[in-house]
């Protein structure tokens, strides 16, 4: 018993009434995610419309992918959004958090709430929300007006090279607030010592940054790296409802010629291909990102 | 050492942070409760909008199958993580490192992944069409999370607690039900709103499995009155505040539940 205290894992011997506890969950999750997966990979090497007889093609749906320009400039997209999703909502994290760390202002609770707020909400709702924002006739055009700006007015998502950006955007400001919520509980945490010492060395507030909260946060950035850029890869609602792919195929994203390809074009093996594509590429950054953060916190 | 006007510029920070994650759905709001389209019949400042809305958009059907599928995706995928999680946290098994990395696999599994092939199996099957083709694969998506959450629960939880009971004859039946789920209620309550929202939220699934509208969730009813509707921002408006309206007064009441499930849960071992 004390051998497998201190591996940590559960004490006794082992015993089959496992099983009998994990049988329904585990049930239903093959049923339904793990069967489908392998349904998927079987699928991405067949030419199939959906309807008729499929036939086997080997790798060239995936050869596609590398092949055809419209899925490489989709994957270029997802590349684009990673900076709008993950990179600057973590460095505006950063500085947002350490601001508000090193001064303990009032109404931090009441703030955290209104930031994290945008999590919450469906994003079909807020598509629909940014898509009145970006409209010819919205609240952007408007306030350009107002600020004499009038010759930056025009459609946004009807712009061939402002729509990937303007939907970018939104991503922006869907994850800044969660990322900056993560980052202050990880600063939170940081022993006021630590800081104390660094003062009376002399170090200013951004010595006193680069030396004490960067380091100290590595985790949580790893974190909020890993959803992020997550997120990033699955924009399918908010594309579908902001833009559809378009203007063009100027916002097309993997996660949406998922769904294009599938059940608009008849083009089932591409598509299940691109889906098993996708999952590859989550798992390989979540396993990345991982690994870079703790091997981060234990040096 | 932090100087008043640091402070003072500290707040303007936090204000103008605020406002800007607060904008895009004030202006919804505003919209919602403003004057009607041409063709409303109400006037403004009232919640005529939402009725004509609600009348014209079919917010009442989508509604209902919403709160059924998350109902029944709560209840039941909630159910079969407690008996999961058990499984994996306190018994010993053989197996049981591998098989908790399969579940793992399951969190990561994006819905683009498998709706393709579930839909083509589920369409031979007959079942397309269906409330069941809309809960069911996310029940799964959820035991998966629920699973990992509820394992991470149950080994934190006391040992000499689950050792001395078990001492003491009660079986594993007893050691569960009347010992560890009373203590993991907060952990329960906040796997049970996560559950909840992601289902309310979802959109992809519903989307591919159905077409009948009376089968419609909210999210899906919204977009295709975005596609219908076009008229004009304020009924719109309006759709999407009911839509949001749920999940959002849940998060308002179960906050701390809502960012520390999904700040912890997020992708950690």
């Amino acid at each position: 018993m004390r051998s497998s205290r201190r591996t940590g894992s559960p004490p006794g011997e082992p015993r089959r009434i496992a099983y009998l506890y994990l049988l329904p969950g585990f049930a239903v999750y093959a049923a339904f995610l793990l069967y489908p997966l392998l349904r998927a990979v079987q699928l991405s090497f067949y030419d199939w419309d959906g309807l008729t007889l499929g036939r086997w093609i080997g790798f060239d749906n995936y050869r596609e992918i590398i092949s055809d320009e419209g899925l490489r400039s989709a994957f270029g997209h997802a590349l684009i959004l990673m900076v709008f999703f993950a990179v600057v909502p973590v460095c505006v994290g950063l500085l947002l958090a350490s601001i508000l760390n090193r001064a303990k202002v009032r109404g931090l609770p009441f703030f955290r709430t209104v930031v994290f707020l945008p999590q919450v909400v469906a994003m079909v709702v807020v598509a629909v929300a940014w898509r009145r924002i970006y409209a010819p006739d919205g609240s952007l055009n408007d306030l350009l007006g107002a600020l004499g700006l009038d010759s930056l007015q025009r459609g946004w998502l009807g712009d061939y090279t402002l729509a990937l950006p303007a939907v970018g955007f939104v991503g922006t400001w869907f994850e800044t607030g969660l990322v900056t919520v993560l980052l202050l509980a990880g600063m939170g945490r940081i022993s006021g010592d630590l800081y104390e010492a660094a003062r009376l060395d002399g170090a200013g507030p951004v010595r006193e940054f680069f030396a004490v909260t960067l380091p100290s946060v590595r985790g949580e950035i790893a974190v909020a790296s890993t959803l992020t850029v997550i997120a990033a890869l699955r924009t399918f609602d908010l594309v579908y409802v902001t833009t559809g792919g378009g203007p063009g195929n100027s916002t097309s994203v993997p996660s949406y010629e998922v769904y294009h390809r599938a059940f608009e074009l008849g083009r089932v093996g591409s598509a299940a291909a691109i889906g098993v594509t996708l999952t590859v590429v989550i798992l390989a950054i979540s396993l990345l990102i991982n690994r870079i953060g703790d091997r981060d916190t234990a040096s | 050492m932090i100087s008043r006007a640091e402070k003072s510029a500290n707040y303007v920070v936090l204000v103008a942070f605020a406002l800007f994650a607060i904008a895009p759905i004030l202006t919804v709001l505003q919209a919602a409760f403003g004057t009607p389209d041409a063709g409303g019949s109400s006037s403004p400042g009232n919640l005529g909008n939402f009725a004509d809305a609600w009348r014209i958009g079919h917010f009442g059907t989508y509604l209902r199958m919403s709160l059924a599928v998350s109902v029944f995706v709560v209840v039941v995928s909630v159910l079969l993580s407690i008996l999961s999680g058990f499984a994996f946290g306190v018994i010993r098994f053989r197996g049981s490192g591998p098989l908790f990395y399969l579940f793992l696999l399951g969190i990561m599994m994006p819905s683009e992944a498998i709706v393709v092939p579930l839909y083509f199996d589920l369409r031979s099957l007959g079942l397309t069409d269906t409330f069941w083709a809309v809960a069911l694969p996310q029940v799964a998506q959820s035991v998966a999370f629920g699973t990992f959450w509820m394992r991470a629960w149950f080994r934190s939880s006391s040992r000499t607690l689950v050792e001395a009971a078990r001492l003491d004859g009660a079986s594993t039946r007893r050691v569960l039900w009347q010992i560890l789920v009373p203590l993991a209620r907060p952990a329960i309550v906040t796997m049970t709103v996560l559950v909840f929202m992601w289902t309310w939220n979802e959109f992809l699934i519903p989307l591919v499995m159905v077409t009948d509208e009376n089968l419609r969730t909210a999210p899906l009813g919204l977009a295709f009155f975005q596609g219908q509707y076009t008229q004009g921002f304020t009924l719109l408006a309006a759709g999407a505040v009911i839509v949001a309206t749920p999940v959002v007064v849940l998060y308002l009441f179960l906050q701390r539940h809502f960012i520390a499930g999904m700040l912890e849960g997020a992708v950690r071992e």
